[in-house]
């Protein structure tokens, strides 16, 4: 396939929601007027200095930014040793020393702002490993909100601690039991409530997915990330990146760190999916990889599904990836080739997952897991002069006890 | 005159109200729901709404996901139902067959071979819960072109000011929906559906059915008093699940079941004399 290149991967989606033929509002009628109503409410936010303000207040004193842009040296330094001469100097983007634990409380604070804004007064929210759920019900206790929580009944067993925190936060956490009962089919009961208390309520989606406008909303959000990643390199390194590189489920942290990015063309952008057992296994949750276009969650994307146009289970280590699609820019990047897509299998993502643990004494989230085993393949190749940074989405306290079983007797 | 305006016409000239069915395809298996379907029209169904399973029905309370689910554990396809369709049609020539569901099974079937196969098999309106007005180039537009209704949903979020968006490429009747909220969940307040019927036809002059939340041949009744025609779906595919034997597998029981329910509901709508059309 040939691409014409744009002029500029950054000036999606137009006023349907479109990112070339991905995105849209694939929604039922009793919710198009209200997201109509918050596509209005946000362009009216982002065009508002007091918006703005007020974000980077909380941003600052509540969450911690800016969060670091660190050298992680004694990682570089183990993978020159594999190839003497050769080997990138990786920076981890430090998003796991937010308050909350990962990326997801940057969209959520924007969103939650914008709720109140629209007088909304209670609150839901889907949530996978529980990072998205923690940090929707951690700003709606901050703003004294009511919180409802979907979260899939095998997730709910397999990260406990972060369920333990949602209750403590003062939410309520519904476990799901239809269809695979694991991020998806929280989403459909999310949506199933919205259609039911729509009067009343807003929905935080956690990732870069769903009907317009949420994925440019959740993008937006999430681009502070790169804003400071370029302005922290030009800083430390006197110039930009060579490379990016950070795992995707539906994708916020990957495109808050590319979006900045997009333009310069120099810039070698990385996105890594969940490979699972293995792409040929099956099992996996690689949709740009192993899936085709489709209409689900209230937009057009790579989906993961049967000839008869079923979805299918995806299957990932880390609940955060396991979901059967991803958001609507990543396709769009994805087919016009400005970003590669790769992906980590179960046993790369733990074997990282370790590695960093030893190395720099920064335990992972199983999702950040996957791109940091990328790293780990990609940067010995890289002459040492090439400035690769890693996004660091989550920190894995909540991971601790699903590796300590799977390892087992190995520690 | 297409074979939905033909029986909105005849119910009319009876003075009463339409009393429109939803059945899953393929639920519990081909063979029965195939047997179920030829039975509708004889149990009192006027109109009949298939639905197309899929694995995620957003809009839908547990009594249709758990009839999807039955459907698709069975091996049901998009295929498949509109073999079942073609199937129906070779012995009813005039009960019109409206198709429903999600739109991801027809955008992978492709849209242009899912129409001309449609028609072919003798569907004639189509119901796709997330294409709102935003999305009519995808599918609303080429059915039309096609030859065939399509079917918009309006809700108690319609307002004044958006219903001529729902209503420009509607065609066959307008699906009220009573609620806020996913099918067969709450009880709908019939005196405000009465309401947003009446407002709903000062925009058109299409026939308005109202469904979601119909359960009883009293509720038919309730509702058949303002609306031209009125839907039950959940309770119907609940009644074929309550048939079952402990595997989920039809018993003789089954159709029988579908039957009897059909036809209180029918006698509900038919309780109502509404003043026939000059």
């Amino acid at each position: 396939m040939t691409v014409q290149p744009l002029n500029s991967y950054r000036s999606g989606p137009d006023e349907r929601g479109h990112f070339g033929k991905f995105g849209g509002r694939f929604v039922a009628e009793t919710l198009m007027p209200v997201i109509l109503e918050v596509e209005k409410a946000y362009a009216e936010a982002k065009n508002d200095p007091a918006f703005q303000a007020e974000m980077d207040g909380y941003l600052a004193h509540y969450v911690g930014r800016p969060s670091p842009l660190y050298y992680a040296e004694r990682l570089t330094e183990h993978l020159r040793a594999k190839n003497p001469g050769k080997g990138a100097k990786i920076y981890l983007k430090r998003e796991e020393l937010n308050h909350t634990g990962s990326h997801k409380v940057n969209n959520v604070l924007g969103q939650i702002l914008l709720a109140r804004r629209m007088g909304k007064k209670r609150i839901i929210a889907e949530t996978g490993a529980g990072q998205h759920g923690v940090a929707t019900a951690t700003l709606c206790a901050r703003f004294g909100l009511e919180c409802v929580v979907y979260m899939g009944a095998v997730d709910v067993e397999r990260q406990k601690p972060n369920v333990f925190r949602m209750h403590m936060l003062g939410a309520k956490v519904v476990p799901v039991q239809s269809g695979a009962r694991t991020l998806k089919d929280a989403m459909n009961e999310a949506l199933r409530d919205w259609v039911t208390n729509v009067a009343t309520t807003y929905y935080c989606i956690g990732t870069v997915a769903g009907p317009h406008p949420y994925p440019a909303m959740v993008r937006d959000f999430q681009s502070v990330i790169g804003k400071e990643t370029r302005e922290q390199m030009l800083a430390a390194e006197g110039r930009l990146p060579d490379s990016l590189i950070a795992c995707i489920g539906g994708g916020s942290n990957a495109m808050g760190l590319f979006h900045p990015f997009l333009d310069d063309k120099d810039v070698a952008i990385y996105g890594v999916e969940a490979a699972g057992h293995g792409l040929a296994s099956g099992q996996h949750a690689a949709s740009l990889t192993g899936g085709r276009p489709g209409v689900l969650h209230g937009n057009r994307t790579y989906l993961l599904m049967d000839d008869d146009g079923q979805i299918t289970e995806a299957h990932s280590i880390s609940a955060g990836l396991d979901y059967p699609g991803i958001g609507p820019e990543h396709a769009f990047l994805h087919e016009t080739e400005r970003v590669t897509y790769l992906s980590a299998t179960d046993k790369e993502a733990l074997d990282a997952f370790m590695l960093l643990s030893k190395l720099e004494g920064i335990i992972p989230a199983l999702e950040s897991a996957h791109a940091i085993a990328k790293a780990v393949e990609l940067a010995p190749e890289l002459p040492q002069d090439h400035l690769m940074v890693v996004n660091l989405s989550g920190r894995g306290d909540k991971d601790v006890p699903q590796v300590a079983d799977i390892l087992g007797g190995q520690f | 005159m297409s074979r939905i305006d033909r029986r909105f016409a005849v119910c009319r000239a009876e003075g009463r109200a339409a009393l429109v069915t939803f059945v899953t395809a393929g639920d519990p298996d081909a063979d029965t729901s195939l047997a179920i379907l030829k039975a509708l029209p004889g149990a009192g169904a006027d109109l009949i709404e298939i639905g197309m399973p899929f694995t995620d029905p957003m809009a839908d309370g547990p009594a249709i996901q758990l009839s999807s689910q039955r459907a698709l554990k069975g091996g049901q396809t998009l295929r498949k139902t509109l073999d079942m369709v073609r199937a129906f049609r070779a012995g009813d020539a005039d009960t019109p067959v409206i198709l429903m569901g999600y739109y991801n099974p027809i955008y992978v079937y492709g849209v242009e071979r899912f129409l001309s196969d449609a028609r072919e098999a003798g569907v004639d309106g189509l119901i796709v819960v997330d294409l709102p007005p935003e999305e009519d180039d995808e599918l609303c537009v080429p059915a039309l072109k096609a030859g065939l209704s399509f079917i918009r949903l309006a809700t108690p979020t319609t307002d004044d000011a958006r219903l001529p968006a729902v209503l420009a490429n509607t065609s066959g009747f307008v699906y009220y929906v009573s609620i806020t909220g996913i099918t067969g969940s709450a009880t709908p307040d019939f005196d405000a559906v009465a309401r947003s019927v009446a407002r709903i036809k000062a925009h058109t002059d299409l026939p308005v059915v109202v469904g979601f939340g119909v359960k009883t041949g009293e509720h038919a009744a309730a509702i058949a008093r303002g609306a031209d025609g009125v839907v039950v779906g959940s309770a119907v595919v609940e009644a074929v699940r309550a048939s079952l034997d402990g595997e989920g597998r039809a018993t003789a029981a089954t159709v029988p079941a579908v039957e009897k329910l059909v036809g209180e509901l029918a006698a509900g709508v038919r309780s109502v004399a509404k003043a026939p059309a000059a």
